[in-house]
């Protein structure tokens, strides 16, 4: 080891530079490479407008909130494929329920909840009581969400009041409430995750089921509760998703890929597929990549496909450069 | 002695007629040990003999068939290992228990962290990490912020100790703590173990290399087939005394005839100083039609060498020759080329498609060498409507069809399609590592015969196995790894004395075994 000739501060720094996620070295590169494109063809317009930077964030809202989520089952070795749909549920409720009246808000608020944290509980509880493959046990949950959406609405339906779209479109100050909300949920995520029993805990069951279980863990309901915490990120996404649209459809989960973009994205962010490692500032950067390539291609007006090929060749890449790291670590 | 006398009033622990089965093995057989604080007492035998069973029954991880654990004079009964912690009993295992993600803190205290409304209180873990470490003398190695991935193996296992520590470990029971470990690292948990035995622990640990056991422990208790040879102080024994009561017992198998060495062909595999990360100074020669036998010590060397041969982890210098001629072997697809065989040791995970059915895996290693481009074939290759049957025939699978899932088939019966898949390859030379294992008592005989067959048809065979009595019954000649070389060759049946010997580092000539044999006359 290098480090043994080090002093102490050496140390620490080479340590506090281990830490920060290799993700914002590919979101640096991105913007780097958003800059660029910028410069070249549109005399930097695009990036120094802070309405588009605004927007930027705020595409990401969506994502990032349900990304955090991901993360968490993510980290306990688990996932959840169900998010796409959880959201679609969230939309079509809420608007069914509050049919445009305020007062009906807070019932609304309450109903939908529970229902989030119904679909969590059954995700974890067929998982760690039936013993079903995560990937398996998500999906199938989700197409019966789906299905029972597809059955009962096939268009818009009722509406939020405007109170509620404050959600999406209000500022508090120069600061859009939904990028409030999405700071919130990553930095309590954050806390959970790095301040809490609960997410030692959560770290420690997704590194080894069977070392958790020997330090006397109840990796059952470790499991359940991150499937509880997935599910209630995809209905606080749903709330921000149809307070933008005003009514909710049953395909506005689906059509945002939000299942895919979040595991994509946690993936990107650090977290290992196999569990026991990452965090949602990981994931938050992966979030800021997949915004950052949307809005220069968008407003550069390339070809939707150049876009589609850069976010899968990052996905690649990111994975493979964590790969090689801990190859690295392990010599 | 008035001393030991004392201690001897009071045991930590203790183990009663402990009887343990699985299936198809009698594990412990009325096993009684007494154990005292402050008392370092190693548990020998060989592979197979019931030292980790035993040491999982103490620790809670089984429960024994019959017979009784007594700790600090309670008649005691664990459900599960946490409540064997929690009264002060700590098991390192073979395979640490640590998550390589995760920070030294965090391993040591996972389940315990200090929080208060379950938010943690990370100064305090810390520092409490920090406490613990100082309190073993390892503080200034291992700081509680370090991430476990980035520690050696002996540095793990000192967090596995610290971690025990923690949890008030008063019986601190350690399973080959030292088969991994530098000369100047076993030096340092020896300074250790010391140390937790002033403080009244009782330390009882597994090993397999004696020299070691004779540097650390105060008292030895010999375990073999399960039952308990007895317990001695280690001042009133020598090695040979221990190894043979270890090895001393009857050859119940049934083995064929060795080989006659007139039939023993030129050689065909030679090996010159063969060493990559595992191996080094690998030195031998494989003659066709003998079978050359291999035993050391689990982590000797055995399967590493079968892997390097086979290209698993291939040698990084040295030599191989096939038939007089230097070959490059890095990859097993170019060693089934060059007709190696390789029945790995773990049939299941390594040796077949379980969920195949018996006609795919018995041509899993013939197709590899047709051309990809041939036609596709309904039964994947041209000659398999004749040769599934032939490969049944010759292995003496026992099925009525061979579109059975291999899963469905008898461990022996595996093994033989297992087998078969080489023959199908053509090897001419085979690599056996652990050729029985796991195999009733009728199918091992008939795996033997299959074994001396091969030979006589001119295949070469090297069979590693760490069931002594196979070695000796089997091979024509006997290469024992010690510490990732070749310790020492012996000709064809030797007793199990001197391969112990050899294999735990005491004896690399042939000189001194004749003592060795004459104290075993005396017996």
């Amino acid at each position: 080891m290098t480090t043994e000739v080090m002093s102490n501060d050496e140390k620490k720094w080479v340590k506090a530079f281990q830490r920060i996620p290799q993700v914002y070295y590919f979101l640096v590169i991105i913007t780097v490479l958003g800059v660029v494109l910028d410069q070249i063809f549109a005399r930097g317009n695009i990036l120094s407008n802070p309405s588009i930077l605004t927007n930027i964030l705020i595409r990401s809202v969506a994502l990032g909130i349900v990304a955090v989520g991901q993360t968490f089952v993510m980290i306990g070795a688990s996932i959840d494929l169900s998010v796409a749909y959880t959201i679609s549920l969230t939309a079509v409720l809420s608007s069914l329920l509050m049919q445009g009246d305020p007062s009906r808000v807070p019932m609304t608020i309450a109903i939908v909840v529970g229902v989030g944290v119904l679909v969590g509980l059954i995700n974890g509880l067929i998982i760690t009581k039936l013993d079903v493959n995560a990937f398996i046990a998500t999906l199938g949950t989700g197409l019966i969400i789906k299905g029972f959406l597809n059955g009962s609405f096939t268009n818009w339906s009722g509406s939020v009041p405007e109170s509620f779209q404050a959600i999406g479109y209000e500022k508090i100050g120069p600061i859009p409430i939904s990028i409030l909300l999405l700071l919130a949920v990553v930095i309590i995520g954050w806390f959970i995750l790095s301040w809490t029993k609960y997410g030692a805990h959560l770290y420690g069951v997704g590194g080894s089921k069977e070392i958790g279980r020997l330090s006397g863990l109840r990796t059952s309901r470790v499991i359940i509760i991150s499937h509880i915490i997935c599910s209630l990120t995809s209905v606080l996404s749903g709330f921000f998703v149809v307070s933008r649209l005003g009514s909710g459809a049953p395909w506005v989960g689906p059509d945002g890929i939000y299942d895919l973009e979040s595991i994509a994205t946690t993936v990107i962010g650090g977290t290992a597929l196999s569990g026991g490692r990452g965090g949602v500032f990981g994931t938050l950067a992966g979030v800021f990549i997949f915004g950052v390539i949307d809005t220069v291609f968008n407003q550069l007006g390339i070809d939707t496909f150049l876009k589609t090929v850069l976010r899968g060749a990052i996905i690649i890449l990111a994975v493979a450069s964590y790969s090689f790291r801990s190859e690295r670590e392990a010599a | 002695m008035s001393e030991e006398v004392n201690k001897q009033q009071t045991p930590l622990m203790e183990v009663q007629h402990i009887y343990k089965a699985f299936p198809g093995v009698q594990a412990l057989e009325d096993v009684s040990i007494k154990f005292f604080p402050g008392e370092v007492h190693a548990v020998v035998g060989e592979n197979g003999a019931g030292k980790t069973t035993l040491m999982k029954i103490m620790a809670g991880v089984y429960k024994p068939a019959q017979g009784t654990v007594f700790f600090n004079g309670e008649k005691v009964s664990f459900n599960h290992p946490v409540e064997a912690q929690a009264r002060g009993i700590s098991i390192i295992h073979q395979e640490f228990n640590l998550l390589p993600e995760r920070t030294v803190a965090q391993n040591i205290y996972l389940g315990r962290e200090p929080a208060t409304f379950g938010v943690l209180n990370l100064r305090q873990l810390n520092q409490k990490a920090k406490s613990v470490l100082e309190d073993i003398g390892v503080d200034a190695m291992i700081s509680p912020t370090d991430m476990t991935s980035s520690l050696s193996v002996a540095e793990q296992q000192l967090v596995e100790i610290a971690k025990a520590i923690s949890l008030d470990a008063r019986v601190l029971i350690m399973d080959e703590p030292t088969a991994s470990l530098t000369r100047t690292e076993v030096e340092l948990l020896r300074d250790l173990i010391f140390r937790l035995k002033e403080k009244g622990i009782a330390v009882i640990f597994i090993s397999h290399r004696l020299s070691e056991v004779f540097e650390f422990a105060e008292k030895i208790s010999v375990l073999k087939d399960g039952m308990h040879m007895g317990t001695s102080n280690v001042d009133e024994v020598t090695t040979e005394d221990i190894v043979y009561q270890m090895v001393g017992r009857v050859l119940d198998d049934y083995f064929p005839p060795l080989g006659d060495p007139e039939d023993f062909g030129e050689v065909v595999l030679r090996i010159k100083d063969g060493s990559n990360d595992y191996l080094h100074d690998i030195n031998l020669e494989l003659r066709k039609g003998e079978i050359l036998g291999v035993a050391g010590l689990q982590g000797s060397g055995r399967t590493e060498l079968a892997q390097a041969l086979f290209g698993v982890d291939p040698f990084h210098s040295g030599t191989i020759e096939l038939h007089g001629k230097p070959v490059s072997i890095k990859k097993p697809s170019w060693a089934v080329s060059k007709h190696l065989g390789y029945v790995t040791e773990d049939r299941k995970t390594e040796g077949l498609a379980l969920m195949q059915p018996i006609r795919d895996n018995m041509l899993l290693a013939v197709r590899s060498l047709k051309n990809i481009f041939n036609l596709i074939q309904p039964n994947g290759i041209k000659e398999a409507p004749n040769l599934v049957p032939n490969l049944g025939e010759e292995v003496d699978v026992r099925v009525d069809t061979y579109d059975k899932e291999a899963q469905d088939l008898s461990g022996g019966n595996q093994q033989k399609v297992v087998l078969s898949k080489w023959l199908a390859s053509q090897a001419e030379i085979f690599i056996f590592d652990e050729p029985t294992r796991g195999i009733d008592v009728e199918a091992k005989a008939r795996i033997h015969e299959i074994i001396r067959d091969l030979t006589k048809q001119g295949v070469a065979v090297l069979m590693i196995s760490s069931e002594l009595p196979e070695v000796i019954g089997m091979s024509d000649r006997i290469l024992v790894m010690h510490e990732g070389t070749i310790g020492g060759e012996l000709p064809a049946e030797p007793n199990e004395a001197e391969i112990m010997l050899v294999a735990t580092g005491h004896q690399n000539n042939n000189g001194k075994l004749e003592s060795v044999a004459s104290s075993r006359g005396e017996k």
